[in-house]
């Protein structure tokens, strides 16, 4: 599994904010509150940490699996550790932290439930985004072309992709239900990475939201 | 080419640098005793230490060097017995990633070691002639204990960052457990919280080969004026080999011969790396105390820092405001990268702020004193970041 979200947002790179930060990153990092306590797994090579760190005052911490991506943060002084989503996370005490981010990850992790289940557990807050896998264009490829679908955010072929959980908008949904996970915020992105209209309705965002950002909080 | 016999040395320069060293030297008294873990006080003791740049008007920019079991306190000097320039000289000095124009670098000679600090060489004063092994044993928490004296003499109340490989790692990690308020940031580098029971065994074959030597005379060499240098050799090649890799051993040597195209049919050392060991064991007893081996090894395979803390390693990390980056290699098996992990969970459970690298190498445990460039940059970035942190 790889968690470098680059990679995987070509396109949403090319949309970037005033301080040359992702759209989708500066999104996220809107959704945490100043000073708070965020640890960000995948944090690939540590841009949202900085961004965090910067922008919001946070103290951040990072679980990236592959070791180029752990030795980039470490160098730059950020405190990062290798580690994998799908088994570490056990490790972490309850309410270590005010909001636990899976940015681009959850796709690739072996067990998705699991995964958001101890980012609740750890995380006051979590904060989810991930790719729509119900995309008009992902629908129109898969029905007229009858493969898998690639497109220039998710480009790997069937048989190399790290990505083994896809899932829809309306799927995630679903699974916030399974879990408990009360849906604070979410916002639905287009292609170049501007929020689709906050009225519109869920099946809206379901096809033409490329990707999502939610934040998730534990009921009760 | 390096024959079986080790050929007997004058040993003068390493006797002389036991009790008079060529470094700083601060003697505590009758009226300081080091309480240690076995019991006793020892009373009275010495601390043998060099230091490199200058300590800031706030005395805040201190580092302290913990060197590992072979190690000394000369880490960016040439050596005063061997000439060799300093053990960590690329790691350490003005522009090094240990910044010794920005830093005040402290590097001590550990309790019980050889090279200036009191050990098993020095001289009871009770008898007048060297402890051997009526020394008390000593731990590595024994080891840090005397080390916060010498920076109450030096005043300096809390350490800039603390760093340190193998059984300078675990030193850093007792330091930041016993002291955690005066520990602003460490590095324990190729370190476990204890030691396992693979290397316990391989320490113990190490002392056996010196105590098998019929000159170490029960520990008494230095009144019996004998030298289990033999001893001590194979002592070394042993563990030589588990400093290294079966990568990096094939690497450098091979299965080449040493000076010569065709095996002798003797007992010669025909390879190059049997030649390289009989080598590396030679250069090591001119430079080292074979009582010192026997207390070092003993300090490193009691150390269990869970123990300490009831059995759960969090506990002993509590709390604690150090910032921690955690160094592995991947061919290291004398302490793996499992061993650098159990000390991240541990850290992580206490909410502890850890970094924790794995880097790539085929150099084995003894990466950690070799040109690496990756550690050089984590090093580097982790005390740039922890620097701005201290408004240094």
């Amino acid at each position: 599994m790889l968690l470098r979200r680059h990679h995987d947002l070509t396109m949403a790179e090319a949309a970037r904010g005033p301080g040359g930060a992702r759209v989708d990153l500066v999104l996220v990092a809107a959704m945490v509150e100043q000073g708070s306590r965020v640890l960000d797994v995948g944090c690939g090579d540590g841009e949202l940490l900085r961004l965090l760190g910067e922008t919001r005052d946070v103290d951040g911490r990072g679980i990236e699996l592959s070791r180029e991506g752990v030795n980039e943060c470490v160098a730059k002084g950020l405190a990062v550790i290798q580690g994998d989503a799908d088994t570490d996370l056990a490790d972490y005490p309850n309410d270590a932290f005010d909001y636990v981010i899976l940015s681009q990850t959850l796709q690739a992790t072996r067990q998705p439930r699991a995964v958001l289940e101890h980012m609740l557990r750890i995380g006051r807050h979590a904060v989810v985004s991930f790719p729509n896998f119900a995309h008009w264009r992902i629908r129109l490829q898969i029905l007229f072309r009858g493969q898998m679908p690639r497109t220039d955010n998710l480009p790997y072929a069937w048989y190399e992709s790290p990505n083994i959980h896809f899932c829809t908008i309306k799927d995630f949904r679903l699974l916030c239900d399974v879990v408990g996970a009360r849906m604070e915020k979410a916002v639905a992105l287009n292609p170049w990475g501007k929020p689709l209209r906050l009225t519109a309705p869920w099946w809206i965002w379901n096809v033409f939201g490329e990707q999502a950002v939610f934040l998730l909080s534990r009921k009760g | 080419m390096v024959t079986a016999q080790v050929v007997t040395r004058d040993f003068s320069d390493r006797v002389r640098e036991a009790e008079n060293p060529q470094s700083l030297l601060v003697r505590f008294g009758p009226d300081q005793p080091l309480k240690l873990n076995a019991g006793v006080d020892l009373s009275p003791f010495q601390i043998a230490y060099q230091t490199y740049g200058t300590l800031n008007a706030r005395r805040s920019n201190a580092v302290l060097i913990c060197h590992a079991l072979t190690g000394d306190q000369h880490v960016a000097n040439v050596h005063p017995v061997t000439g060799k320039s300093g053990w960590w000289e690329t790691m350490v000095g003005p522009g090094r990633p240990i910044d010794t124009d920005r830093y005040f670098v402290i590097c001590p000679n550990v309790l019980g070691a050889c090279v200036g600090t009191t050990g098993p060489s020095s001289i009871d004063p009770k008898t007048g002639r060297p402890w051997g092994l009526d020394f008390p044993v000593i731990t590595i928490r024994d080891m840090v204990a005397a080390q916060a004296m010498l920076l109450d003499h030096l005043g300096i109340d809390s350490l800039f960052s603390i760093a340190g490989g193998s059984m300078g790692g675990m030193q850093v990690l007792q330091w930041a457990a016993s002291y955690p308020d005066r520990v602003f940031s460490a590095l324990p580098i190729a370190a476990a919280t204890r030691h396992s029971a693979q290397n316990i065994a391989f320490h113990e074959v190490g002392r056996q080969a010196v105590m098998a030597d019929p000159e170490w005379r029960h520990g008494r060499y230095l009144i019996e004026g004998t030298n289990p240098q033999r001893g001590l050799a194979v002592a070394r090649m042993g563990a030589h080999i588990t400093y290294l890799s079966d990568a990096a051993l094939h690497r450098k040597f091979g299965r080449k011969f040493q000076d010569r195209s065709t095996p002798t049919f003797s007992f010669d050392a025909d390879f190059e790396v049997e030649s390289y060991l009989r080598h590396q064991g030679s250069a090591f007893v001119e430079r080292f105390d074979a009582n010192s081996y026997l207390y070092l090894t003993r300090a490193m395979d009691y150390f269990d820092l869970a123990a300490d803390y009831g059995g759960a390693l969090a506990n002993a990390f509590k709390g604690t405001p150090t910032r921690f980056c955690v160094i592995s290699f991947t061919s290291d098996w004398l302490f793996p990268t499992s061993e650098s992990r159990a000390i991240v969970h541990a850290l992580n459970a206490s909410g502890a702020r850890v970094s924790f690298a794995e880097i790539i190498t085929d150099k084995g445990h003894d990466a950690f004193l070799l040109d690496e460039p990756e550690l050089f940059a984590i090093m580097r970035g982790f005390l740039d970041s922890a620097g701005k942190a201290r408004g240094l």
